[in-house]
């Protein structure tokens, strides 16, 4: 297998956009190619969720690809729900891997303000079983709400523990232009005041507010090269060093244990297997927490933290900017925001930037290596990627 | 004789109690102090209405037009019975809402305009202006109609509102929604919150000067403007840019 380098990104902003989808994939992946140097690619993978449902957008990647006058490279859409982001890059790393593709680029895009929250909520749980779940009326907050409940009681985990998450990736959020959410919130106002419980009202108990994700639109872009092509471009060798993707049912009910997220573990392994790393040395990591409780679940499914143990490592401050494995330094989905279909995207344009030593006031210290996760469904597919700096 | 118009010009005012002030902990932990103004405090605010005149977003240009148009008339005494609540943090403008009293028993709801968004300024000045109209002003019901989708979801459904469509509101003549006294009683300890007496060093703090806003409502940079480029649709202008280093793998 070829060794696949990131050569070049790009990102908008994340919040509301007010263009067509096309436009939001396409000036992505401008920016990257002009990041990369590259004229053109081999191939373009783009990664959508909601186009044919919402923006009445099928085959978005023709339209992004001739927008961008990329004939007469191939194209293909990609659409994994939520992580349709981390698929389209893994697929780009395997054209590259295989020796079909030199150079992919790979975008991320969608654009939910289309519709209105309760109709995006709506069209996000058509991820669900659609036997089992969807037609009950499930949707993503309530199988999260859940989750944190079953969380809650089997590892005391608390609401100040997920409000503290909150006020992490918002702070971290502050410091990203392109984030969706640029408002700090304290414990105190989200938990502790009188007036907090009206600031943060219950979701889907015992989710709040602050617990939540944004609906986002928005789009993210990294371009993929071999060896030699990134070694021409002259760009820091950033490489893929490791990809993992595993499954579980698609039903939530029918896993012997619902808060064991197995396809996150088995995602996280086969890419730390492919790295030939482990868990501890992973200097930075972006993971998927569409709700605060994720963020806790998947820094110990990954293996960062025992299991049950996350929020304590929480508590110690381990997963701040400065801590021992900084988790979510963009904002993640909670504060920079979750456009579906480019989230796994910009999750790996996030770590580039951070190995880079680009990421400006949100910068960790020095990382050699940035892992992210993907959790597609309610942790039905999991894409996990390592990426490595090489000096 | 020009004094003589003025006066037929004027309507009369009913002396209306004063609005007690409250803090609110806003979600950031920040506090915001709301509070009447007065008439004299007018000149201080329309500046930073008219700045959102022109904001095309989220209904702002509708919604400041018409604040700012409530306003002067408040100032040069043209509305009748219209009071003025803005919330303040650290000083700063950061919301206003503004009404008037139809009736002893019924008040009529003008608007609500945050001037920094994100924390629920807007909604907890809204709750502030039912409070007055209710526990201060003692009137049973609140005549509200909504001219954004936010005011709709914030008013109508958060306080499940009574639908009192025979009634055209003073704001254009659109169906009216009421805020009835049972559901203000509803609302209290949830929608409805702040404390009082206001530490009197916040108080102190937002009676000296009102100060403008620092992060007022402003449009959005046009990130995608590259690819828009004059003659060039497709925005291919970027990528055939000849300073650009070009690198061919092929």
């Amino acid at each position: 297998m070829r060794e696949v380098y990131i050569v070049g990104i790009g990102i908008t902003s994340f919040g509301r956009l007010e263009y067509p989808l096309v436009e939001i994939a396409s000036y992505p992946s401008v920016v990257a190619l002009q990041d990369a140097g590259l004229d053109t690619v081999d191939h373009l993978f783009v990664a959508n969720m909601g186009g044919g449902r919402i923006n009445h957008q099928t085959a978005l990647s023709s339209a992004v690809l001739d927008h961008l006058s990329l004939w007469p490279a191939g194209s293909e859409t990609i659409e994994n729900g939520p992580a349709s982001g981390s698929s389209a890059v893994k697929l780009g790393f395997q054209a590259i891997a295989s020796g079909m593709c030199e150079t992919v680029l790979v975008a991320g895009a969608e654009r939910m303000s289309e519709v209105n929250q309760l109709d995006a909520t709506d069209f996000v749980a058509t991820l669900t079983h659609p036997m089992a779940e969807q037609i009950y009326g499930i949707t993503l907050p309530a199988l999260a709400g859940m989750f944190t409940r079953l969380y809650m009681e089997k590892y005391g985990v608390t609401r100040r523990h997920l409000a503290m998450v909150a006020v992490k990736n918002h702070g971290n959020a502050m410091d990203n232009f392109f984030a969706h959410v640029h408002t700090r919130v304290t414990l105190e106002g989200i938990l502790d005041d009188r007036d907090a419980e009206t600031n943060n009202p219950v979701i889907a108990d015992p989710l709040h507010f602050f617990d939540m994700c944004p609906v986002s639109d928005g789009g993210a872009a990294v371009v993929l090269a071999s060896k030699e092509v990134a070694k021409k471009l002259g760009k820091p060798m950033i490489r893929i060093a490791g990809v993992g993707q595993a499954t579980d049912t698609h039903a939530v009910h029918e896993r012997p244990d619902p808060t064991e997220l197995t396809a996150v573990r088995l995602a996280a392994k086969r890419a730390f297997e492919m790295a030939k790393i482990e868990p501890k040395d992973v200097n930075v990591a972006e993971l998927h927490d569409a709700f605060t409780i994720l963020e806790i679940a998947e820094s110990e499914e990954v293996g960062f933290f025992k299991k049950g143990e996350g929020h304590l490592a929480l508590e110690r401050g381990e997963t701040q900017l400065t801590g021992k494995i900084p988790i979510n330094p963009s904002g993640g989905l909670k504060a920079k925001g979750h456009p579906v279909g480019a989230t796994g995207v910009a999750q790996v344009h996030e770590i580039v930037l951070q190995l880079r030593g680009q990421a400006e006031k949100r910068q960790v210290k020095d990382p050699k290596i940035g892992f992210t996760c993907n959790f597609g469904g309610f942790g039905n597919n999991v894409v996990c990627t390592v990426i490595k700096k090489e000096e | 004789m020009s004094v003589d118009l003025e006066k037929l010009l004027r309507p009369v005012d009913t002396p209306l109690p004063p609005y007690p002030p409250k803090v609110i902990t806003l979600a950031d932990g920040s506090k915001m102090v709301v509070r009447q103004i007065g008439r004299d405090d007018i000149p201080d605010l329309l500046p930073h209405v008219e700045a959102l005149i022109h904001h095309e977003r989220d209904y702002y240009d509708i919604v400041s037009v018409r604040v700012y148009a409530e306003l002067l008339a408040y100032y040069r005494y043209r509305v009748v019975d219209e009071y003025v609540l803005i919330g303040q943090i650290n000083g700063e403008l950061s919301a206003i809402v503004n009404g008037r009293i139809y009736s002893p028993e019924i008040g009529m709801s003008y608007h609500t305009l945050g001037l920094k968004r994100g924390l629920r300024i807007g909604a907890h000045c809204f709750a502030a202006k039912m409070e007055y109209h209710i526990d201060v002003l003692k009137q049973e019901e609140v005549l509200i109609v909504a001219e954004s989708p936010i005011g709709f979801r914030r008013w109508m459904i958060e306080y499940n509102l009574e639908k009192k469509f025979e009634i055209p509101h003073e704001l254009g003549g659109s169906p009216s929604y009421s805020l009835t006294r049972e559901i203000f009683n509803r609302a209290r300890g949830s929608l409805i919150v702040g404390s009082r007496p206001v530490p009197q060093d916040l108080l102190d703090e937002a009676m000296e000067k009102i100060l403008p806003p620092s992060d007022p409502p402003k449009a959005p940079p046009d990130f995608l403007a590259a690819t828009r480029a004059k003659y060039d649709s497709t925005g291919t202008s970027i990528i055939a840019d000849p300073k650009r280093k070009k690198v061919s793998h092929a």
